[in-house]
């Protein structure tokens, strides 16, 4: 075989030629920001008093925790009577406001977890938060089963013990088996997130005058001295916590699933549930990060730690898991065709055409497969108030399509005569109301009293955090955009 | 009145940069010192191999947490549903082969094992918590959690001589070589 010439392709390599360049990686943090910078602009968030707004938002939360907390007294007091939940639909909005919350407690265990694993490198600006929010998304949807089951002195009876006579729990129930997802959901994200703060705890110990915060930070940060034989022991101990967590987070929303696909009422007897699930949950987490962190990058100044890479990724994100969310809604209605079940089929002609809650169904629609479609384009990636708005319609999107999944369901099942619709009470509406305070008010004590970016993290993704670091052969680097003929993307 | 009797804790030297402190860490473990570590405001990469530090033994202690979990729920619901109170709901047979119907809660429990023993196994591994430390004594040493990186060679290293091992400290490029003490 002759050998090929590739005269025509390759440059001459005789002449004078210029000397090779490296190819520069975005950076993660812009305007090469030393590690004392980065310190002090995290862990000065809960130094310095919080600014005005912060209060603007803290006291109506505390109010309407209130209000959530009162309506449950209310509840507990009265009977579950006091909400909407009536035949047939016995699972009204507390538990669509379950699923809902727990979905929303999916994305800062995949950010922590999946992302490390795949070393995404960008996801230790947005890590802290999203765990942070996952913890108190998942408290929210724990409050509603333990009320939902009606007598809540009678709760003890989810927990692996004989009750008084000796009964033992059905292990084979799916509500058992989430029982024990959400309860080793919430257990694992407060293990993850607290090792995550340790390092961080310290740094704020160190920096505290004496006196009752030195203390408090101090006793958890557990004495923490940044020895290198504390590290190793710690960086395998995040790996391991990563890779438990990583088919955990997979595994929750697969077994809340369960608890519809085990039954075999139409609409929800589908195998394609655990991975729609899992993928909506990810999908709806995603955007509750992006709209509690655009607000708070803005408001404390993170823009060099939280950039518009940082932002571009998770809006692919939601562009992706949006699309496979779209893929499984019509799935959904193909195999109810293909399927050739007459009341699956009903049942998904009632929810796309002439049902009672057709309007639910297309609102779920336009939210979650429609609207993040604008993710294509690397402007609207780029403009906050677009990535803003896609994510609230994609919060509402997910409380549609659980709405959808549980509430359409079980009014329109085999007889038509248990038909009926479902009216939520003021209860219901205030009670999910007061879970958004609940949720605020975490978040909020959350921003003033921990770091809310992981600050060891940041600093060790910086350049010269590299042993082999060398600035001589960067500063004559070229960016992507230089080659391209781009401009320099900002923040 | 006596007079305060202070023990040495050992040296702390200040590195400029990353790569001085791992090329100073490389030349440490080839002297041969014992009782020495790097104290750093985040992990370096690479660090362990410069330290002569082994891969941490945490995975193989979650190993065996985790088999604990597995074993626990397996006895927990095979004990219950076929043994102490066989259940029959819709149906569904109560024997040993009903195995499927187990694997959520078996999965859950193996998994809240591990992390159980990851936090456990790893502050024990780190001998943490531990509040009080000679090194805290240090004033330049709280920035270790800020910005600065320091290498510690402690007193009871074979090789610690008060003046031999500030001058190794200096050659490897250590700055504000500061002796720690404790109080005895």
């Amino acid at each position: 075989m002759a050998a090929h010439t590739h005269d025509d392709h390759m440059p001459a390599l005789d002449g004078p030629c210029s000397p090779a360049k490296v190819l520069l990686r975005e950076p993660l943090v812009l305007n090469n920001r030393s590690y004392g910078w980065i310190t002090d602009r995290i862990a000065g968030i809960v130094e310095k008093p919080q600014p005005k707004i912060w209060w603007y938002i803290f006291i109506p939360s505390v109010m309407l925790f209130l209000v959530m907390a009162s309506l449950f007294g209310y509840l507990i007091s009265t009977g579950v009577g006091v909400w909407g939940n009536q035949h047939p639909v016995s699972w009204g909005w507390p538990i669509v406001n379950f699923v809902f919350w727990i979905g929303i407690g999916h994305a800062g265990t995949l950010i922590s977890a999946i992302l490390f694993l795949t070393r995404q490198k960008w996801r230790t600006s947005v890590n802290r938060a999203a765990e942070a929010m996952t913890i108190f998304a998942v408290m929210c949807a724990g409050l509603y089963p333990g009320l939902h089951v009606g007598r809540v002195w009678m709760a003890w009876f989810l927990a692996p013990v004989p009750n008084a006579n000796a009964i033992w729990q059905n292990f084979k129930s799916p509500l058992l088996w989430d029982v024990f997802a959400v309860s080793t959901y919430f257990t694992v994200s407060v293990i993850f997130w607290y090792l995550g703060l340790v390092p961080d705890l310290a740094t704020l110990r160190d920096r505290c005058k004496p006196g009752i915060r030195k203390i408090l930070y101090g006793l958890f940060a557990l004495g923490w001295r940044g020895g290198n034989r504390q590290w190793s022991h710690y960086e395998m101990a995040y790996l391991l916590l990563a890779a438990l967590s990583t088919p955990l987070v997979l595994s929750v929303h697969t077994v809340v699933s369960f608890d519809f696909a085990t039954s075999i009422v139409p609409g929800w007897h589908a195998t394609i549930f655990p991975p729609y699930f899992v993928a909506g949950a990810i999908f709806g987490g995603f955007a509750m990060v992006l709209t509690l962190m655009l607000p708070v990058r803005k408001l404390y100044g993170l823009e060099d730690l939280v950039t518009a890479k940082h932002i571009d990724n998770m809006a692919k994100i939601i562009l992706l898991t949006g699309t496979i969310v779209g893929y499984a809604y019509l799935s959904e209605l193909f195999i109810a065709w293909y399927g050739g079940n007459k009341y699956e089929f009903e049942a998904f002609m009632l929810r796309i055409k002439d049902g009672p809650y057709t309007w639910a169904y297309y609102c779920m629609m336009f939210c979650n497969v429609i609207s993040p479609q604008i993710f294509w384009f690397k402007w609207a990636r780029h403009n906050l108030w677009v990535v803003f708005t896609v994510s609230m319609f994609v919060n509402a999107g997910m409380w549609f399509e659980r709405f959808v999944i549980i509430v359409t369901t079980l009014a329109r099942d085999f007889l038509p005569g248990s038909w009926d619709m479902y009216h939520p009470t003021w209860v219901d509406v205030w009670t999910f109301i007061g879970t958004f305070g609940f949720f605020m008010m975490n978040f909020l004590l959350f921003l003033r009293f921990l770091p809310v970016i992981a600050i060891g993290e940041v600093k060790g993704v910086l350049p010269e955090s590299d042993p082999h670091y060398n600035p001589d052969a960067l500063a004559g680097g070229v960016t992507e955009e230089e080659i391209r003929g781009e401009a320099p993307r900002t923040a | 009145m006596s007079t305060p009797v202070k023990r040495v804790h050992g040296f702390l030297a200040e590195f400029a940069s990353v790569s001085d402190l791992y090329h100073a860490a490389e030349r440490l473990r080839d002297a041969g010192f014992r009782h020495w570590d790097c104290h750093t405001p985040f992990p370096i990469h690479g660090l362990d191999a410069a330290m002569g530090v082994k891969r941490s033994i945490l995975s193989k202690l979650v190993l065996v947490g985790g088999c604990c979990g597995t074993l626990t729920a397996l006895c927990l619901q095979f004990g219950t549903q076929v043994f102490l109170y066989p259940t029959v709901v819709q149906a569904k047979p109560v024997n040993l082969f009903t195995i499927p119907a187990y694997f959520p809660v078996t999965f859950e429990l193996t998994i809240l094992f591990s992390a159980f023993t990851v936090l456990f196994g790893l502050l024990a591994l780190m001998k943490l918590p531990r509040w009080n430390h000679p090194l805290f004594n240090s004033d330049s040493f709280s920035r270790f959690s800020d910005d600065k990186l320091f290498i510690c060679v402690e007193a009871k290293d074979p090789q610690f001589h008060r003046e031999k091992t500030r001058a190794v400290l200096e050659e490897v490029g250590g700055k504000n070589i500061e002796l720690v003490e404790d109080d005895v």
